[in-house]
């Protein structure tokens, strides 16, 4: 009796050896009936968060998003915008780790909105929504005091130079392409590209692999002089937040009252955000003709250039598919049939032990590449539209006489407001 | 100069008619696309990330590719299932003595703990501390025994990240979005998981 189980044990070890079989999942051994009265312990089951406090983050994003709306337009005031950045810095990042964030909300939509076995949780919904429904009526506050990512930056702005204007534009179209492809990658379910390659969110959990790490630190130390690197080459959000502050309809403005075109605020935007009156020479009749001449030819270039990049974008769909798992691994068996010999190879040795035949999943992969083919094309033909309104929108001059923040580019931070005299003498009036 | 006055504030209107019926379409489509998505998926429901123990091919991926240098995946034991072997698949090396000796332990970082309950049976406790989920033991126990070892994700350690940096490199889909009302799969007694 006493030693029976573990003989049965070792002729049962023996006989697996021997056949090579892993079966899963058996009941080899009954359980033991025990006669000293022993009791079995149960596994513990340590409880995620609790939801409420999902809803109560909800609830700090409106309050800070109202908060900072009320600190950059009503009471115009730098030194409260700064500090409720180092409140959601702290919260937010520091203590939310980082997760969620709207910026990676973007896929959760894109992925619902596809994917209808996906449901997407009203946290992650909230955040998306939020910050872009706030930029619409007051600019983008969510950048200026909401976003961890851009608190951590704004703070280490410490010497930022200028750029030109071109090098800025062409940076600044980065994002676009970056939003197509994570909405893309999100949509057809193969990855959740701004998630991974989120430079700060290893620094927020102060943990995490080398390269998270290294890329948060990298454009920690670059933002010292490309002040906000993450947000303007980068950040997919922020180009949904431009589009929305651009037509927002309370923006925060330089000067409190009339700008006296006093040029103090011109060197005070480290992001090169301040436009500043247009000449006047821009309507002499050559200068009005030649500019015309380029507005219509870039309004005729904007269907071309969508073609083109739908063009493009159904090209680059066989090498895009490849980062879904299962294209990659269908490519793979069908490229490498010795791999299936491949102990080594822990994806494929997976595959055959799951029991689906090489059919099913290169029919799988087949349809997978469908939705690549159609989605490549509509992201294409997206950053060709988008490119061309950018270049329409190059020589559309408006009438402007004062000092203004580009409604499009501005985080909302204030910077400006400080620099501005008329606020000044506005301010040792009123004590 | 009354003239001029007019047609500027006529401009003026002009920009602000434009801006307002941007804004009304921007934040209509806004709105829609949250009101789409929420039709789509209306559950209302919230998500945790776990680990389907009857999926896992336990290839050793877990205890690497968390994004916390600690994975928030441990192997649990559901007791339920275990047959309190003396010859543990989970906890000896094939072929090795039946001894505690560290050089016959399969586990890399000798997070089991065997202790003596009554002849012939043995109890196994994982010391979580220890873990770092990389299978080896599940694997054992899987080949040789009843698989009461298994992983799961522990969720006083899980970031619920938005996406699973694990999850993406898992070779057979064995991580998904469970409820977060039911928030572990622990494998119970043997029968009634065939049914399930």
């Amino acid at each position: 009796m006493i030693k029976r189980i573990p003989r049965v044990a070792l002729v049962l070890v023996t006989l697996i050896l021997l056949t090579g079989s892993f079966l899963h999942a058996q009941q080899r051994f009954p359980k033991p009936e025990f006669e000293t009265g022993y009791m079995q312990p149960s596994p513990t089951t340590p409880e995620p968060r609790a939801m409420a406090l999902e809803y109560f983050d909800v609830l700090v994003l409106l309050a800070v998003l109202s908060l900072a709306s009320w600190l950059a337009i009503r009471k115009r005031s730098r030194r409260g915008l700064l500090w409720l950045s180092v409140f959601s810095l702290i919260y937010f990042g520091f203590y939310r780790d980082g997760c969620i964030c709207s910026i990676g909300a973007i896929q959760n939509v894109a992925l619902s909105i596809f994917d209808s076995g996906y449901a997407i949780s009203i946290t992650a919904l909230l955040f998306f929504v939020l910050p872009l429904l706030f930029a619409l009526f007051f600019g983008r506050v969510f950048c200026a005091s909401a976003c961890p990512l851009g608190a951590i930056q704004d703070l280490l702005v410490i010497q930022p130079i200028s750029i030109p204007s071109w090098i800025r534009k062409t940076l600044g179209f980065i994002p676009v392409i970056y939003l197509a492809v994570s909405v893309l990658f999100a949509a057809t379910g193969s990855d959740f590209l701004i998630c991974r390659y989120d430079p700060f969110v290893g620094i927020f959990r102060m943990d995490g692999p080398f390269l998270m790490i290294f890329l948060g630190i990298t454009f920690l130390f670059l933002g010292m002089f490309y002040a906000r690197p993450y947000c303007r080459i980068f950040c997919p959000y922020g180009v949904l937040l431009g589009w929305m502050s651009k037509f927002s309809k309370w923006h925060m403005s330089i000067t409190p009252s009339e700008c006296i075109r006093c040029k103090l605020c011109e060197d005070s935007c480290p992001f090169d955000a301040i436009e500043v009156p247009v000449e006047q020479s821009y309507r002499a009749p050559e200068v009005a003709r030649k500019n015309l001449r380029r507005f219509i030819l870039y309004i005729a270039l904007i269907p071309l250039l969508t073609i083109v990049g739908g063009w493009i974008g159904a090209k680059s769909h066989v090498f895009m598919s490849r980062v879904h798992p299962d294209v990659y691994l269908a490519e793979l068996m069908i490229s490498n049939p010795e791999l299936r010999e491949d102990e080594e190879n822990l994806d494929i040795q997976a595959f055959l032990e799951s029991g689906d035949t090489f059919e099913q999943l290169v029919e799988q992969a087949a349809v997978i590449r469908e939705k690549f083919r159609k989605g490549s094309m509509a992201m294409g033909g997206f950053v060709g539209l988008v490119l061309g309104i950018t270049l329409m929108n190059q020589v559309v001059f408006r009438r402007r006489e004062d000092y203004e923040p580009h409604k499009g580019d501005c985080f909302s931070c204030g910077r400006c407001m400080d620099y501005c005299p008329v606020e000044h003498h506005k301010s040792t009036v009123e004590s | 100069m009354d003239k001029k006055d007019k047609s500027r504030d006529k401009g003026y209107n002009r920009r602000d008619f434009i801006n307002n019926g941007v804004r009304l379409a921007l934040g209509v489509s806004v709105v829609g696309t949250a009101a789409f998505t929420l039709k789509r998926s209306a559950t209302g429901k919230d998500y945790v990330w776990q680990i389907d123990p009857l999926k896992c091919t336990q290839c050793g991926r877990c205890a690497t590719d968390c994004v916390r240098a600690e994975s928030a995946v441990k192997c649990v034991h559901a007791y339920d299932l275990c047959g309190y072997c003396d010859l543990c698949g989970g906890y000896f090396k094939p072929g090795a003595k039946l001894e505690t000796g560290a050089e016959n332990q399969l586990c890399p970082t000798a997070a089991i703990q065997r202790r003596f309950i009554e002849e012939p049976f043995f109890e196994y406790i994982i010391d979580e501390e220890l873990c770092i989920g990389c299978a080896k033991c599940v694997k054992g126990c899987a080949a040789f025994g009843n698989s009461s070892l298994h992983l799961q994700i522990r969720h006083d350690l899980c970031l619920n990240c938005n996406q699973c940096s694990i999850a993406s490199v898992c070779p057979s889909d064995a991580i998904s979005r469970v409820p977060v009302s039911d928030p572990y799969i622990i494998r119970g007694s043997f029968t009634s998981e065939e049914e399930g």
